[in-house]
């Protein structure tokens, strides 16, 4: 099957967890284990506290539309989605926020609002990989 | 860095040879041709530059190579077309403390055609988190500043094509400008959809340019070829690099930070100013930067665009020149502001000179709003 997005590339050791849990459909996050802060992108040190006693913990893959654009078209030719598409900003309910796409819902500036409720799908793009992308909440 | 203030001046700027579509001129010949326009501008000549300062894909030491300069001083800040703002401040503090007599800022991009130009860049982490989603370009990204803005604030489209048109008004009085006929807020608002909240007349152009900056110490500066331009303030700031991390979305806590700095350095506030230069790659921009600032409260930014404020002939004009979204934007913009805003303290400007300026204000950003520069500017002590 032809991919229809660029696929995550590099994946970097530090995001491994992430890349692990999709596949299994959990979004897993990045937690300090000192602070408690959690956080995206994943990375070695709490860029809240600075500690570098960090963890992982299960995201509920519930949150909000903190910001959105339709996309009319692509500035990458390796991504394929048919325009128009939804850009979004999502913010899950464990703080962090995270760039996706919102799906299942028209394109329309009318219908899609920020702060719309949100929850993840997971979308397999191969063996390999699975991505996050987000719904209107049920 | 209050004591600095006004030790410095700005005594050359140019552009390249021509700003616009260039497929036949190299990125590295926009920066020579810049540098020695702008050091002739000075009265100056090359041999007597000994520091360098540039950001991009050139390092300062290809382009001293290039320029057959063995500069004392180099400074290759690169935090987004802000940078040449930031070098600003930078040099100041090389040529007071001695480091060096004579800077130059220099600037070269073949955005459009790609002439001399290697592209790649670091997509370690974008590439992960950002690219499989259809992100890439700034529009994906500043338009989530926009519509965030527009959903706190009640800002509309109409408010934001106000930018646009001011500016566009500006580019017909410079006849460099790619664009120069003069557009409506239905104009904008009917251009091709790109990226909502963007339609295409909210989005910057892409261009080959050029532009330089020479600055020199005040004493020495009396012996140049133009009226000299005092440094008075300049600051700095960085915040996020990646949207998902921008502390204040959708106001920039780099812009601000920058501003604060110039200010106290200056001695100025908000009101002293008579002509403002913002670095506007989208049309949003520059309200959110006003905002930012501390120019008026956020959401009400816009308001500096009606006619007869920013506007020719307006009680303070902003974007002079015709702005990133109508004149040039080759990439990393931020030298041309701060060509126009030396243009305007000379009185140089002609059909759009702004009558008396003698306060100017120049805040650019690099990346989403991520880093800023911000330099008060001034013909006077």
């Amino acid at each position: 099957m032809e991919l229809k997005r660029p696929l995550p590339t590099p994946q970097t050791p530090e995001a491994k967890p992430y890349w692990d849990g999709l596949k299994e459909g959990k979004l897993m996050m990045p937690k300090c284990d000192d602070c408690g802060h959690v956080f995206f992108y994943p990375r070695i040190a709490c860029p809240s506290c600075h500690s570098r006693n960090v963890g992982w913990t299960q995201a509920s893959g519930k949150g909000k539309l903190f910001s959105f654009e339709i996309a009319h078209r692509s500035l990458n030719p390796a991504f394929k989605i048919e325009a128009p598409y939804i850009l979004a900003m999502i913010e899950l309910e464990e703080g962090p926020r995270l760039m996706s796409n919102l799906i299942n819902i028209d394109p329309d500036p009318a219908v899609v609002k920020c702060d719309m409720p949100v929850e993840v799908v997971f979308e397999k793009q191969n063996d390999d990989v699975t991505i996050a992308l987000f719904q209107p909440a049920s | 860095m209050k004591e600095l203030s006004n030790s410095v001046c700005i005594v050359g700027v140019e552009e390249s040879d021509e700003v616009g579509k260039l497929p036949g001129v190299s990125q590295l010949s926009l920066h020579l041709q810049a540098c020695h326009n702008a050091v002739a501008d000075a009265g100056l000549k090359m041999s007597e530059v000994d520091g360098i300062f540039t950001a991009g894909q050139h390092s300062p030491a290809l382009l001293g190579e290039a320029l057959g300069v063995n500069p004392r001083y180099v400074d290759g800040t690169s935090v987004g077309g802000c940078s040449f703002i930031i070098m600003v401040g930078h040099a100041l503090l090389a040529l007071h403390h001695g480091l060096c007599d004579v800077a130059l800022i220099s600037h070269g991009e073949s955005g459009r055609s790609g002439t001399g130009v290697t592209r790649g860049r670091d997509t370690s982490l974008s590439g992960q988190f950002e690219m499989p989603y259809g992100f890439g370009g700034a529009p994906t990204y500043f338009g989530m500043i926009t519509n965030r803005h527009m959903h706190e604030y009640g800002t509309t489209l109409e408010d934001w094509a106000k930018v646009a048109v001011s500016t566009r008004a500006w580019a017909g009085l410079n006849p460099k400008a790619m664009f120069r006929d003069p557009i409506t807020v239905q104009d904008v608002l009917d251009s091709r959809p790109m990226f909502y909240p963007f339609n295409l007349l909210n989005i910057c152009l892409v261009t080959d340019a050029g532009g330089a900056v020479v600055l020199t110490r005040a004493d020495r500066a009396k012996d140049c070829a133009k009226k000299p331009v005092y440094v008075r303030g300049a600051g700095e700031g960085t915040d996020h690099v990646f949207v998902t991390e921008m502390e204040e979305l959708p106001l920039s806590v780099a812009t601000r930070n920058s501003g604060k700095k110039a200010f106290e350095m200056a001695g100025v506030s908000h009101g002293d100013f008579d002509h403002i230069m913002l670095y506007d790659a989208f049309s949003s921009g520059p309200p959110i930067m006003l905002e930012s600032l501390g120019f008026c409260e956020p959401g009400e930014g816009c308001s500096f665009f009606d006619e007869g404020k920013s506007t020719p002939g307006g009680s303070l004009p902003i974007n002079t020149n015709g702005g990133g979204l109508s004149y040039t934007h080759s990439g990393m913009y931020g030298i041309f502001p701060i060509i126009e805003a030396v243009r305007q303290q000379r009185g140089e400007c002609g059909d759009r000179q702004v009558p008396g300026a003698s306060l100017s204000l120049v805040n650019g950003m690099g990346g989403m709003l991520s880093a800023a520069g911000t330099i008060v500017l001034s013909n006077q002590k």
